[in-house]
């Protein structure tokens, strides 16, 4: 069932491990003996060179860990992941609570390396290695009436800080239109670089909508749900002004408090330029599940 | 008090100037980290809040200097126009590493300012504390007079002008931002307490 989609991005543009592993000291010693200007594994700017390891798994949102951009690395690995169930029930055939692996543990992964834009104007490349959704629910049966999916992150208060304080109403929920789930674009990664995900990312299985804003990319998925009515989504519910059921990367609508023209790619250092942000974050493929709808209204 | 007077006389022998040594270096420093990789993958954001919550910590202490001197008898005053002047130094770096190296286009700068209520917010903050800086200086006390006082009593609505702006660019639900805003109004708070005591005493000898 996979690969329906290409790549835009092909295996040239990821980093051999040996480089991702220790690409700062890399850059560090070129600099340091002035033989920076070789290139090598230094990118140019813009490029689409996915980030390093350590790029994706020191700087994450997951409030759950906490709220600072280095709290989950520091606070995610005391979740223990060994043993995880999803529920997937609603209008699905097979409903229940699986281990993890008798749920995907058949699905075929493959590497999708997509760009990610954070709602906060930051962006990186990432590796992903994952399944496509639409073969998940196909595993399930979806029912006819079901034209929603709702998701649903673990909530462990002894090892989520972030939790105990209450930043937002956790559980964190997330949902997708029907056929924004069954796009071909849409993965529930498990691993990144061919590594297992880092709690920080979203151990064990998480979503990745690579056109939406990264918000919408749920981690630490508890539930999986089939439901005809739009389901609530966490910040929407905390600031429904600020954060739409939608939330399409868009460089014409702006958040209420910052523009979303333009976005920061990580990893360009400290005089690190600006890029463009692109409509529906370059995945233009999409545009026609929204044909009709006037996406300012529905951001 | 046992601790007051070994405090007042280490201040006694600490210069004033000291300070803006300590701030200068400091933020050398900090801007070294960033340029260096010691402030993580994403070391714009850092730099600027970094820069962004010393000031307001100076801020805070600069308020804090006239309530411990009558509550608790430490007499830091010396080291108020430093402690002032060293944070107007990191709100200014505050705002040039937003203004340079986040925004990066005049363009974008002013569409943020007009545009976006806790830009705004800081904006108004930096321009209160604009005249302050250029009047901290023995000249323009002395040429000002009694109205040196009442100006640079736009310390406070600066104060709390840099809370909201700490508040409102928070997502979600933040304790620590709330805590900065409740600080600086207990603070100010103290100086109505004070006015009030003060007034008390004056009132019998008019009669």
């Amino acid at each position: 069932m996979a690969h329906r989609w290409i790549n835009d991005l092909t295996h040239d543009d990821v980093t051999p491990k040996a480089l991702w592993l220790n690409r700062r000291q890399l850059i560090a010693g070129l600099t340091a003996t002035g033989a920076a200007g070789l290139g090598g594994p230094v990118a140019a700017q813009g490029s689409l060179e996915p980030n390093t390891w350590e790029e994706i798994t020191t700087y994450n949102n997951f409030y759950e860990f906490g709220t600072g951009k280095g709290d989950p690395v520091q606070n995610a690995p005391a979740m223990d992941t060994s043993g995880w169930q999803v529920t997937v029930d609603g209008l699905v055939d097979n409903p229940g609570t699986y281990d993890l692996m008798d749920l995907i543990g058949d699905l075929e992964t493959e590497e999708r390396i997509y760009r990610f834009r954070c709602v906060e104007a930051w962006s990186m490349v990432i590796p992903w290695n994952g399944f496509e959704l639409a073969d998940l629910l196909a595993k399930v049966g979806v029912q006819d009436g079901a034209r929603y999916v709702a998701f649903e992150t673990a909530v462990i208060p002894e090892v989520m800080p972030g939790v105990r304080r209450r930043v937002l109403d956790f559980p964190y929920v997330e949902g997708l239109r029907l056929d924004e789930a069954m796009h071909p674009l849409t993965i529930m990664a498990t691993g990144i670089y061919g590594e297992p995900i880092p709690n920080q990312n979203g151990a064990p299985m998480r979503l990745v909508v690579p056109w939406k804003y990264g918000f919408k990319s749920i981690k630490s998925i508890v539930r999986i749900s089939l439901v005809a009515d739009q389901p609530p989504t966490s910040w929407n519910k905390a600031n429904a002004r600020e954060y739409g059921f939608y939330s399409n990367v868009n460089p014409n609508v702006d958040h209420p408090r910052w523009s979303q023209a333009t976005e920061r790619r990580i990893g360009g250092g400290i005089f690190s330029q600006r890029q463009d942000t692109l409509m529906f974050n370059g995945y233009d493929e999409v545009a026609g599940l929204y044909d009709g709808m006037d996406l300012t209204e529905f951001y | 008090m046992a601790l007051t007077d070994p405090i007042n006389s280490a201040a006694r022998r600490v210069p004033a100037w000291s300070l803006y040594i300590l701030g200068a270096a400091w933020a050398g420093w900090v801007f070294y980290l960033g340029a260096t990789g010691g402030l993580g993958v994403e070391p714009i954001e850092a730099l600027e809040h970094e820069y962004g919550a010393m000031a307001l910590k100076l801020l805070v202490v600069g308020l804090a200097i006239t309530p411990l001197r009558r509550f608790a008898g430490i007499n830091l005053m010396k080291f108020r126009r430093a402690v002032g002047v060293s944070a107007f130094f990191l709100v200014l770096a505050h705002l040039l590493v937003w203004a340079v190296l986040d925004v990066q286009s005049l363009d974008r700068i002013w569409a943020d300012i007009v545009k976006r209520p806790y830009v705004t917010v800081g904006m108004a903050g930096f321009l209160l504390l604009l005249p302050l800086a250029l009047t901290s200086n023995n000249r323009a006390v002395r040429r000002l007079g009694p109205k040196w006082r009442q100006l640079h009593k736009l310390t406070y609505p600066a104060a709390i002008l840099a809370a909201i702006h700490f508040i409102w660019l928070a997502k979600g639900f933040q304790i620590e931002p709330v805590v900065w805003l409740v600080v600086i109004c207990g603070l100010l708070a103290s100086r109505l307490r004070l006015g009030r005591a003060s007034n008390a005493r004056v009132a019998p000898s008019k009669g």
